[in-house]
């Protein structure tokens, strides 16, 4: 096992699909010789060439419509929308185009694609380069919906995404890109639509996605050590397709369900599954669902501020024990 | 408005005129069909009607060889008739019937006929312009010799989409043709009065360092010739052209728009002294052919879509089991487990 930071596996990940595939190219703005705002594919460049590594305009409608248009005709290509905030300008494609060309023509269509994007907040960049939309795709059918938390995720779930025939959005979290971890050697292709039990536990389900994840176990560990709460924390990795037999079968053992959301409250992924549960499960669960997310408000830049907005591992662990107790 | 340019037509063989004029009247007589039944309340929700701007979808697709992919948007009829899409799967479309093109499931303005290289017709004003650019990108990067061709309206030049394709397909010396079909209306608004410059797609070209490119959209002949010239450069691998064809919409915006924001006599002088159908088949028998082989075009056509209607009146409606088909590739809408 390699040790890779969760940048490295993005452009590991991406190395690996296009070894092997010669219909995988990759577009985007600064993400050939600079090899990206985030460095996340640096190296791709030297070793694939101008022919495949393509910097783009600042064109994000051009860059998602190329990729689809180039999708629709038989290529996999991926396509780096820099900051998820971006994606507003060129939703048209992901909500009105990509997503829908299948359904309308009956399958005629198909758009196997990657739209990658770095999601989520922590950089102190302010309301317009923080944000976790995540839920914004998930309402959205038609698509597939990525986050994952860790380089091996970051790996195995990237190629999964290329490989895969439908239009696949895939939020890198930004906080995330330094994290180090281990990465399976050789080839890694993971499965969409697995979310991962990352910590055992029998009083009470925590799922979290991304950025959230690391903080979640880190609560649990801490509950675990002050309390004896023994808290399972599910990492749900995709949110489109959900793996809701993952989630309910912890659900029905412990009886307790939590979300840990970085998206804005109102229609917040967790909404979502927390209906599901409360639908399905009702009679397994022994008190309220609870969701422990961002506050409804656009994200503030300064440090102290972004950092009681994004739920915090001590305002998780506070919340969960308050609840419990 | 448009000088029919008195142009020495004897490059083009009777063959290739006579595909011109089919291809023409084929869409003017599918799409009188679609209205009427539109009135009839058989076409359902909406529809958009090339009726007066056949000579472009005609002219383009004649000059397309079998593998060039179109992008159209919802005035997409015509486009996907041109490349010889069935005729039972449009109108069947339109009627929203299992027979229609997609089953029903995309309506009259999404037809796709991929299979002829229609790869779709959208409703977002401008967001199938990147999409040909990225099927040109395709064609380069994997060494195809097809042309992918974008076919909008006056209005769409006023989109971002617009500007970002062109400069993109500049940049890259993709093999994508696009083609404004300037009928001087932005739906019920004239083109001129929202837009910056006079000719809305040609006097943008110089912005993207393409030639400025206008021609007679209601003359079959010439926008067949244009249309060579744009493919041969593009596969030739020197890059897009941006082509306005001037035209006019006869018909209505959409469904049974009236069209009351037209000026007087406007209507009645293009459809006189300008109809695509009626110079075409003077300049037909100009050059000899024989009023005889005209009917016997018009009456195959009519044949082709009484038969194509009836056959659309006869199919079912599509089955309830459709409805949740082919959102995802595995055929199915599953979102979970
Ligand atoms: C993004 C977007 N804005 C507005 C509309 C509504 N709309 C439909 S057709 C149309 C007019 C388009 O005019 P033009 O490009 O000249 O095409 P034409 O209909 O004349 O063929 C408008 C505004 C739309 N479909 N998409
Ligand atoms: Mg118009």
């Amino acid at each position: 096992m390699a040790q890779l930071t969760y940048r490295e596996a993005v452009a590991a990940a991406i190395a690996q699909e296009m070894e092997r595939d010669e219909t995988v190219a990759f577009i985007g703005e600064d993400v050939a010789k600079a090899g990206g705002v985030f460095k996340a594919t640096v190296g791709l460049y030297d070793k694939f060439g101008p022919r495949r590594v393509i910097d783009t305009p600042i064109s994000e409608q051009a860059i998602l419509g190329a990729a689809m248009g180039a999708a629709m005709t038989g290529m996999r290509p991926i396509a780096e929308i820099m900051f998820s905030d971006f994606l507003a300008v060129c939703w048209d494609f992901v909500a009105n185009e990509m997503s829908k060309s299948r359904y309308m023509s009956d399958g005629q269509l198909k758009c196997p694609l990657v739209v990658r994007t770095g999601n989520g907040g922590g950089s102190r960049f302010g309301a317009q380069h923080s944000q976790s939309i995540e839920n914004w795709a998930m309402a959205i059918p038609g698509i597939k919906v990525v986050a994952p938390s860790t380089p091996a995720d970051v790996k195995g779930l990237l190629a999964a995404s290329i490989r895969d025939n439908d239009p696949v959005i895939f939020f890198e979290h930004k906080s995330l890109y330094a994290i180090k971890g281990e990465v399976p050697d050789g080839e890694h292709v993971d499965t969409l639509g697995t979310a991962k039990v990352v910590r055992k536990g029998k009083d009470a389900t925590v799922l979290a996605l991304a950025l959230m994840v690391p903080r979640a176990v880190a609560a649990a560990d801490k509950l675990m050590a002050e309390h004896g709460i023994d808290i399972e924390v599910i990492d749900v990795r995709t949110l489109v397709p959900l793996d809701m037999k993952t989630i309910s079968s912890s659900v029905v053992k412990t009886g307790r369900i939590f979300t840990v959301e970085e998206n804005p409250r109102l229609c917040g992924w967790g909404a979502e599954i927390v209906s599901i549960i409360v639908d399905e499960l009702f009679w397994d669960l022994d008190g309220p669902a609870v969701r422990i997310t961002t506050p409804h408000i656009p994200l503030p830049a300064a440090d102290n501020l972004e950092d009681i907005a994004i739920p915090s591992v001590d305002r998780i662990f506070n919340k969960i024990l308050e609840v419990l107790n | 408005m448009v000088k029919n340019k008195k142009i020495k037509n004897d490059d083009l063989d009777d063959k290739k005129r006579l595909e011109l004029y089919n291809t023409q009247y084929l869409i003017r007589f599918s799409e009188q069909r679609a209205y009427d039944l539109f009135l009839e309340n058989l076409v359902k929700g909406t529809s958009h009607l090339s009726l007066g701007q056949e000579a472009i979808a005609a002219g383009f697709a004649c000059a397309m060889q079998k593998n060039d992919k179109s992008f159209c948007t919802y005035r997409g009829h015509a486009h996907t008739l041109a490349r010889g899409a069935s005729v039972v799967g449009v109108i069947g479309e339109l009627m929203q019937r299992d027979c229609g093109l997609m089953r029903g499931k995309g309506g009259s303005m999404h037809l796709t006929d991929t299979s002829k290289g229609v790869m779709g017709s959208y409703a977002i004003i401008g967001a199938h312009l990147p999409m040909a650019v990225g099927s040109a990108w395709r064609a380069q990067y994997l060494g195809h010799d097809d042309v992918s061709t974008v076919f909008f309206g006056d209005g769409t030049t006023n989109i971002g989409a617009f500007h970002e394709a062109l400069n993109y397909a500049v940049v890259y010396k993709l093999p994508v043709v696009f083609v404004c079909e300037n009928n001087n209306y932005m739906e019920y608004t004239p083109i001129e009065s929202i837009t910056a410059v006079k000719n809305p797609a040609a006097d943008r070209a110089s912005a993207y360092g393409l030639e400025s490119i206008i021609i007679d959209g209601n003359d079959a002949d010439e926008v067949f010739r244009t249309a060579q010239k744009a493919y041969s450069k593009a596969r030739a691998g020197d890059g897009p052209s941006l082509i306005e064809c001037k035209t006019y919409r006869q018909s209505g915006h959409s469904r049974a728009d009236p069209g009351s924001y037209r000026p007087n006599g406007e209507l009645d002088h293009w459809k006189k002294n300008n109809d695509p159908i009626i110079r075409y088949r003077e300049r037909l028998l100009e050059f000899g052919i024989t009023q005889n082989v005209i009917d016997d075009i018009e009456n195959n056509v009519k044949i082709q879509v009484d038969k194509a209607t009836e056959e659309a009146k006869n199919s079912p409606i599509p089955p309830e089991s459709i409805l949740t088909t082919n959102v995802y590739d595995n055929g199915g809408w599953a979102w979970r487990n």
